[in-house]
C-alpha cells in the first residue's frame, strides 16, 4: 500500500443553485481542485452522491460527470452510503491511488438537493433509513434524530437547550467561511425560541439541506512535494457500520459504526484521540454531534452534550469541531458532505483556514455518517512538513 | 409503495409476526432471518404480543411526501415486552399525553394512501394501554 496525499482541493458555495444542474456544479468543484493541484489529467474519478436517482432522474454519475468534464475515457464510478457517500467517494480514491490502481485520483462529492419540493427531498432522505420498517411509518430523519435526542435527555439529564452549544459554534466558524451556506450569528436566546420541527429538535438543531460540490485530488505522498501546495497526506481511512434502522440497535444511543470506524482509523495511525487537533464531525443535529464525540472516544457516554455546554467544542477549546461551519452552519449537500468535510481539514492542515485556523493542527480528523449511524466513514489528515 | 411489497410484508404489518432464535431463544422483530444476538439461522415464527412500552417518543410536523395529510402526528420507539424495539406511530393519544414508560398495545391502522386510485397500505400502530373493567 503507497502511502497517500491530498494535493488539490476545490468547493463550490452550499447555496439554493437553482441556476446549476448536478454536471455544472460538480465541474466547478473538480476544476478548482485540478487547478489548485496543478494537474491537468486524472487516472480516475469517484463521485460520491446520494439521491441524484432521487431527486434529479440521473444516476450513471460516474460516467456522466467524466465525460461533462472533459475525461472521457477514464476509469470513473459512483459511490453512495447515504450521508457518508462523499467520504465513501475518498475512501475509493485512497484505496485506488494506494493500491496503485491510480497514479492521480479525482474524487468529487456533488449532490443537488433543492431542485425537490421539501417533502419529496424528506422522502428521498429516508431512503437511507429503513424503507420498510422507519419511513413507511411516515418517520422523517428529524424525528429519527427526535427519538434519539429526548432518550438521551431522559437518560443522562438534560434539557433541550443544553444543546445549543453545537450550533452556535457552527454558525460561529461558519462566518468566516465563504462557501458555507449561512452567515448568520446565532445567540442561545434565538436558539431556544427556535420553532420545533420533531420535539425536542428544534430548526436550529438541524443542518439545512442545500447543494454542493467538493472536490479533491490525489497522488501518492512520494510524488506530492513536486506540487505547489502544502502536503497533507491520508493517515487513517476506516468504515464502521451498524444496523441501519435504529430499533435494531443494540442500545440506540451507542453509535456503535461511529465507535468501529473511529477505533479503526486510531488503530491505522497508532495515536489516541486526545492527539486529534481538530474534528470535523457530523453534525446534521445536535444530538448526532453530541453522540459522535463520545462514540469516537472524545468523552465517556453522556458527556458529549457536556462537552459544548463546557465550551470546549470552540476554535480555542479542547478539541474544536466544525471548525469551517459543519453541516450546521456550511449546509448539508448530502453526498457532497464528506468532501466538503475533506476540503475543510486540509485547509486547516494546509494554515490556510483564515481567522479560523487551529494554531499547529497536525492531526485532523473527519468523520461521515450514513443514515442514523448504519454507516461512519473516519478519516485522519495529516500535515506533513517539507 | 408497490403491491408485492404489502403483500410480502402484510404478516409482520398486520399480526407482529416476528421470529424466534432456535438456538438463543431471542425475539426478533422485524424479522430479520438471522438472529441478531448469535448469529444463528432464526427462521421459526413468533407473533409478538404487540404489548410494550414507550422508549422515546416525538412529533412530526414537516412530513416526508406521502404523509403530508397527517401532520402532525407522533411516532415512537416501543420496546416490546419480548424485547424487540419497534418504530411506529402513535395512535388514540395527544402528543402532550405521551412520556417514556407509558404502556401502550399494537392497533392496526391506516398507514398511507397512495394517492386517490392507489392501493392503501395498513399496518400497526400503538395506542396507550386500554383501561380493561372486571367482568
Amino acid at each position: 500500500m503507497r502511502d497517500v496525499a491530498i494535493i488539490g482541493i476545490g468547493q463550490t458555495q452550499v447555496d439554493e443553485h437553482w441556476e446549476l444542474g448536478l454536471c455544472q456544479l460538480a465541474l466547478q468543484a473538480l476544476q478548482a481542485a485540478m487547478a489548485d493541484a496543478g494537474v491537468e489529467w486524472v487516472d480516475a474519478l469517484y463521485v460520491g452522491n446520494m439521491l441524484s436517482g432521487e431527486l434529479t432522474g440521473q444516476e450513471h454519475l460516474g460516467a456522466l460527470i467524466a465525460d461533462f468534464a472533459g475525461l472521457r475515457g477514464i476509469e470513473a464510478l459512483r459511490l453512495e452510503a447515504a450521508g457518508a457517500s462523499g467520504a465513501a467517494a475518498l475512501r475509493m480514491g485512497y484505496l485506488a491511488v494506494g493500491g496503485g490502481w491510480a497514479d492521480i485520483a479525482l474524487v468529487v462529492g456533488v449532490e443537488k438537493m433543492t431542485d425537490a419540493a421539501p417533502p419529496d427531498a424528506e422522502a428521498a432522505l429516508m431512503a437511507g433509513a429503513d424503507a420498510d420498517h422507519e419511513a413507511a411509518h411516515g418517520l422523517s430523519f428529524a424525528a429519527l434524530n427526535a427519538l434519539l435526542m429526548r432518550r438521551y435527555m431522559h437518560q443522562f439529564g438534560y434539557q433541550a437547550q443544553d444543546f445549543g452549544g453545537f450550533p452556535i459554534n457552527a454558525h460561529a466558524n461558519a462566518m468566516n467561511n465563504p462557501c458555507a451556506m449561512f452567515h448568520i450569528p446565532l445567540k442561545l436566546e434565538s436558539y431556544a425560541r427556535a420553532r420545533m420541527i420533531a420535539p425536542p429538535v428544534n430548526l436550529m438543531d438541524s443542518a439545512a439541506i442545500g447543494d454542493g460540490a467538493a472536490a479533491a485530488v490525489l497522488v501518492p505522498t512520494e510524488w506530492a512535494q513536486r506540487f505547489s501546495q502544502p502536503v497533507v497526506r491520508i493517515a487513517a481511512s476506516a468504515v464502521g457500520t451498524d444496523s441501519v434502522a435504529l430499533h435494531d440497535r443494540r442500545d440506540p444511543l451507542l453509535l456503535e459504526g461511529v465507535a468501529l470506524s473511529a477505533r479503526r482509523a486510531y488503530e491505522q495511525v497508532g495515536i489516541a484521540p486526545d492527539e486529534i487537533d481538530f474534528f470535523e464531525l457530523y453534525d446534521s443535529f445536535s444530538i448526532t454531534a453530541a453522540m459522535s464525540l463520545e462514540a469516537a472516544g472524545f468523552c465517556q457516554l453522556g458527556m458529549g452534550a457536556r462537552m459544548a455546554l463546557d465550551g470546549e467544542i470552540t476554535l480555542q477549546g479542547r478539541l474544536p469541531i466544525s471548525t469551517m461551519g459543519g453541516l450546521k452552519g456550511r449546509g448539508n449537500p448530502g453526498g457532497a458532505t464528506g468532501v466538503y468535510q475533506i476540503v475543510e481539514a486540509v485547509q486547516q492542515l494546509r494554515g490556510q483556514a483564515g481567522p479560523n485556523q487551529v494554531p499547529d493542527a497536525r492531526w485532523g480528523m473527519t468523520q461521515s455518517i450514513g443514515g442514523s449511524g448504519g454507516t461512519a466513514i473516519t478519516h485522519i489528515l495529516e500535515r506533513v512538513n517539507s | 409503495m408497490s403491491v408485492p411489497n404489502t403483500w410480502r410484508l402484510q404478516q409482520q404489518r398486520y399480526r407482529l409476526m416476528g421470529e424466534v432464535c432456535d438456538r438463543c431463544k431471542t425475539k426478533i422483530f422485524p424479522p430479520r432471518d438471522v438472529c441478531p444476538e448469535c448469529e444463528a439461522p432464526a427462521k421459526t415464527q413468533f407473533a409478538l404480543s404487540g404489548r410494550g412500552e414507550v422508549y422515546s417518543y416525538s412529533t412530526v410536523y414537516n412530513a416526508p411526501a406521502g404523509f403530508e395529510d397527517a401532520t402532525p402526528y407522533t411516532v415512537a420507539l416501543v420496546r416490546l415486552e419480548e424485547g424487540p424495539l419497534v418504530t411506529a406511530q402513535l395512535t388514540d393519544v395527544s402528543a402532550e399525553e405521551v412520556e417514556i414508560g407509558m404502556p401502550v398495545e399494537m392497533v392496526t391502522r391506516r398507514l398511507r394512501a397512495d394517492g386517490a386510485e392507489g392501493i392503501i397500505s395498513y399496518g400497526y400502530k400503538f395506542r396507550p394501554v386500554q383501561f380493561s373493567p372486571a367482568i
